[in-house]
């Protein structure tokens, strides 16, 4: 095998497995993301399938070497299709003694731990916060738990790096090339994807090709050492996946939202206005937007969230489509706007990439449990089409579907993100533009009929915008009177005018499709899912049906208006289980309206399901022994009841 | 800014009036400004379909639905955020953002001030009575200290603040004042409309059910005589104000003063008005009655560039460097791999 830069490797013997999962943990200044990155992209160029999990501290630099400021980036890649980033790290690179304590636990039994032996300092240990005079190297039940690797990557780069001429501090930031270079050769990886990205990024981006240069070397010094020292008895294989053909690229959730949206405007012939205000994990669409100002694209970053809202109404009240995105808290400020946009009918979107909360919450942390406010979180009765992508590369049609609803309905359309979508990434297959379907506007109709609150059979109102003569009209927050828009205070209008509200929106039902649940069609058990932890819940059906036992799965994209088959579909199967990112707000929805006893699993600890855990709550429900519980949570490896959680 | 369209047909005052009633107490100083606005977008040759009203919360902010012209009645405290984002989404509209003091000074203070720093091209008239009409009586952030009303019934302790303070600090690119009933108002209003940006003209208005006459001293009632407590700005004049036109204001170590012209005072020793001096508009908005005639009409004006054309202009650009952008190529950009059938 050849690295594919000219470093000839002599054959160690390769064990061929089907997926691998790999954690890169260090401190928050080791450059973890970056190498975690490089790692992912050289995988999907090689043809796995991937599936990431970016994990870091809400902290830009919370202080050095301890375990609060620990950034990690866990890595799944395999030759059969993977959906999820993978429960039980298979291999763990530490790059601190703090590294190494917040990761240890989710290693597998037996599993590869690599750890920067350099660092393994008096000083480090005690702020990873060990007992004193304790080395976790020198723990016997840790060596025979894993396959503890000791490598002082800190000194080999140093030594690697020592001629170039570089300070010590720039030489010292290269020791993520060198760890990523160990890996890649561990994994036969070749190394021609990262050398372009740094060329790239240190010399032509930043003009420091000498910076360039050394990082190139670290990387190579970790390859050969993984080559030279005889330190790896084995080498793993994971060969190409077998996906359906087309051309693929790497996607993270907010990359391929923002494509969305750009596509929708291309679509609709529309200029995409999008108003934000940055807020951690949705900034990443603002600066996504903010680089293609070819496309039309307007970007303004507002003084709040609430001015954020109001300038997107203000831009589609003129004619564009006006985006707002956000996270939870900033949904809240946004509220009052998007009542007026209710009641004015005004297309509009609002991204919420839902993070921790309540509040500030978690703010570098994935949940899902903004559906509530999406759904009814203003004032009134103010309702606003609900979708919800169910993976990174789902973003895509989801900003697409998203402007079509806004602006063929005139309604807001909230789009349920989480940071897990947000910040993962999966190979995604690049759909063909020709395919796109145009987005039909609604038109104004004739300027002397013109009633800026007559409705069409879809219950929607006409878009008439400043700028066309004839049309001139006066909308606002007050009450309109049925199709003149008048300000009206007549009670039996009110009524009408929140009942016609509504309408509009169930009308939106007829052009969703209809759900359709996966695995057996006679199964025991359904197990329902919206937002980010689709793709677990897919592998977990998926490894119960290869168990023998009958399943189903399906995914709610459309959670207002829901599929018009759902009553149906969720009344099919006996039993009904809905994992969620929250404390169970799907749950008391479809609880409510279809009157089923679904079931809840419940998680809220910043992170996604792992597999297990929603196979767990699989066998539960089919062998009998779940009880009486509305709802369990996961803790340590069993599912107990919320209630007595204590510490 | 105002329409660069050729008008097709030359629209009169009652052409800008929508067939609305309007619902303003019978007496309240909305109603001058009302008229005044609509012999305004008459004077400019200003087309309906290009004029935009955007509004708060409050009794000023129904002015919109009064208007013959596309209009939006918004949230509270929230006009210049949507009326910012009405020029990002086309530039070519004449926007006129109506605000009150509770409504622009208070909960929309923020995007008050980001609109006049970003210069976004509007037209803001902020109708100041210095009380809560709408809400029954409640004092304002203008209130004087010591103002009695149903939520401060031993007095407001808060201090007032100065909108023409706010918006020169705020880097507005025009500051202007005037009064409901005063002739100057139809010029000032003009004059903003036709400056390119933002504009702000606070307009002293009468709340004559909860503050009746709170600006009896500017308007000539109870006994004042109006030209003795207002001091008319004109560019390029010294600044000379009173009935008998014998009054001025000098600027000594500084500081400015009121003095009488004769005995020893000439006009040459006066302050003249100069529109572009940026020091001098935070002083002339500090000029307060009773010890100061306040200044009325123009205090500042500044060409800067407008936020919505360089928001195009960057659009602009960038579509000049790369022509040949399409979605394929957005969708295909970075690495590819391609699986083969």
């Amino acid at each position: 095998m050849s690295s594919g830069d000219g470093v000839s490797v002599a054959q160690k013997p390769a064990k061929r497995l089907t997926s691998a999962v790999i954690r890169f943990a260090g401190d928050s200044g080791d450059g973890m993301q970056m190498a975690g990155t490089q790692f992912t992209d050289t995988s999907a160029l090689f043809g796995n399938d991937v599936a990431t999990l970016p994990d870091f501290p809400a902290e830009i630099r919370a202080p050095a070497g301890t375990v609060a400021g620990v950034s990690g980036f866990q890595i799944n890649f395999a030759s059969e299709d993977i959906h999820t980033p993978g429960d039980r790290v298979n291999a763990l690179i530490a790059m601190n003694p703090a590294a190494l304590k917040a990761h240890i636990v989710d290693v597998e039994p037996g599993g590869l731990v690599i750890v920067n032996e350099t660092e393994f300092t008096k000083v480090n240990l005690k702020k990873a916060k060990y007992a004193e005079g304790y080395n976790p190297l020198d723990d016997e039940v840790l060596n025979s738990s894993y396959q503890l690797l000791r490598v002082p990557i800190s000194r080999l780069n140093s030594e690697a790096l020592a001629e170039t001429g570089l300070g010590a501090k720039d030489a010292g930031r290269c020791r993520n090339m060198y760890a990523l270079g160990i890996v890649y050769w561990l994994y036969g990886r070749p190394l021609e994807t990262t050398v372009t990205f740094i060329e790239n990024y240190f010399t032509k981006k930043k003009k420091r090709p000498e910076v360039a240069e050394a990082n190139i070397k670290a990387l190579k010094a970790g390859y050969y050492f993984g080559e030279t020292a005889e330190i790896f008895s084995t080498r793993y294989a994971i060969d190409k996946a077998e996906i359906a053909p087309g051309v693929y690229r790497k996607v993270t959730g907010n990359d391929a939202l923002a494509m969305g949206l750009i596509a929708a405007s291309e679509l609709s012939g529309k200029d995409l206005v999008y108003c934000s205000y940055p807020i951690t994990p949705a900034s990443t669409i603002l600066h996504a937007l903010s680089a293609q100002k070819q496309f039309g694209v307007k970007t303004f970053q507002a003084e709040d969230e609430i001015a954020a809202c109001c300038a997107a109404i203000g831009a589609s009240y003129a004619g564009q489509i006006g985006v707002t995105g956000t996270s939870g808290p900033g949904l809240a400020l946004k509220g009052e706007a998007m009542g007026l946009a209710v009641i004015t009918e005004l297309p509009l979107i609002v991204v919420n990439v839902q993070r921790g909360g309540p509040s500030t919450g978690l703010p570098t942390k994935t949940e899902q449990a903004d559906l509530l406010q999406a759904m009814y979180g203003r004032n009134s009765d103010s309702p606003v089409v609900v979708l919800a992508p169910s993976s990174p590369g789902d973003c895509f049609e989801i900003g697409i579907e998203a402007a079509r609803i806004a602006m063929q309905h005139m309604t807001p359309v909230v789009i349920l993100t989480d940071g897990y979508l947000a910040n993962g990434a999966e190979p995604w297959a690049i759909p063909d533009v020709e395919k796109l379907e145009p987005i039909e506007l609604p038109e104004a109709g004739d300027a002397s009929s013109f009633e800026p609150y007559a409705r069409d059979e879809k219950g929607v109102r006409p878009w008439a915008s400043p700028g066309m003569a004839g049309f001139e009209h006066r909308i606002g927050g007050l009450e309109k009177e049925h199709v003149t828009g008048n300000v009206s205070y007549d009670p039996e209008n009110h009524q009408l005018m929140t009942l016609l509200r509504q309408q509009k929106i169930d009308k939106v039902a007829e052009q969703v499709p209809a759900i359709e649940p996966y695995g057996d069609a006679d199964a025991e058990l359904l197990v329902l899912g919206w937002g980010g932890p689709c793709g677990s819940i897919y592998t977990a059906v998926e490894r119960a049906r290869e168990r023998g036992l009958k399943v189903a799965g399906a995914h709610l994209r459309y959670l207002n208006p829901m599929p018009m088959n759902l009553g149906e579909v969720l009344k099919r199967f006996p039993r009904v289980l809905i994992p969620e990112i929250n404390m169970g707000q799907l749950r008391s929805m479809l609880r409510a309206k279809f009157l089923v006893d679904a079931r809840g699993l419940n998680k809220v600890q910043g992170r996604p399901f792992l597999v297990e855990e929603i196979s767990m709550a699989i066998d539960r429900m089919l062998d009998g022994t779940w009880g009486d519980a509305e709802a369990l949570m996961p803790r340590n490896g069993e599912l107990v009841l919320p209630r007595p959680w204590t510490n | 800014m105002i329409s660069q369209n050729t008008p097709l047909a030359v629209l009169k005052p009652k052409d800008f009036a929508s067939d609305q009633d309007v619902r303003w107490c019978p007496g309240c100083g909305d109603y001058a400004i009302l008229k005044q606005t609509q012999k305004v977008l008459a004077n400019l040759g200003s087309r309906r379909e290009n004029t935009v009203f955007v509004a708060g919360i409050g009794c000023s902010s129904r002015f919109p639905y009064y208007m013959g012209t596309y209009g939006f009645h918004t949230i509270h405290g929230r006009g210049a955020a949507v009326a910012t984002g009405v020029k990002i989404a086309n530039p070519e509209l004449d926007v006129w953002l109506v605000t009150g003091d509770g409504d622009g000074l208070s909960i929309g203070g923020n995007h008050l001030m980001h609109a006049l720093r970003r210069n976004v091209g509007l037209n803001i008239m902020l109708f100041n009575n210095r009380i809560y009409g709408l809400t029954k009586g409640q004092y304002s952030p203008t209130s004087e200290q010591g103002k009695k009303t149903p939520s401060t019934p031993m007095g407001s302790i808060d201090p007032p603040l100065s909108p023409l303070s706010i918006a020169v600090a705020a880097e507005a690119s025009f500051v202007a004042r005037s009064v409901d009933v005063d002739k100057s108002l139809t010029d000032v209003l003009e004059t903003a409309a036709k400056h390119p940006g933002t504009s702000l003209v606070e307009i002293y208005q009468d709340c004559n059910v909860f503050n009746h006459e709170a600006f009896a001293y500017a308007t000539g009632r109870r006994g004042f005589e109006k030209e003795d407590h207002v001091l008319r700005l004109e560019a390029g004049q010294p600044m000379i104000f009173g009935k008998d036109r014998d009054k001025g204001i000098r600027l000594t170590d500084l500081k400015p003063e009121v003095v009488q012209l004769g005995d020893g005072v000439s006009e040459a020793d006066l302050l003249v008005h100069d529109p572009s001096d940026h020091c001098l508009a935070f002083l002339l908005s500090r000029l307060r009655h009773p010890e100061f005639p306040e200044p009325v009409g123009v205090i500042y004006a500044a060409e800067k560039p407008r936020y919505e054309e360089l928001v195009a202009g960057q659009v602009a650009e960038a579509r000049e460097r790369r022509p040949d952008a399409n979605l394929r190529d957005l969708l295909h950009a970075g690495e590819t791999f391609t699986v083969e059938a």
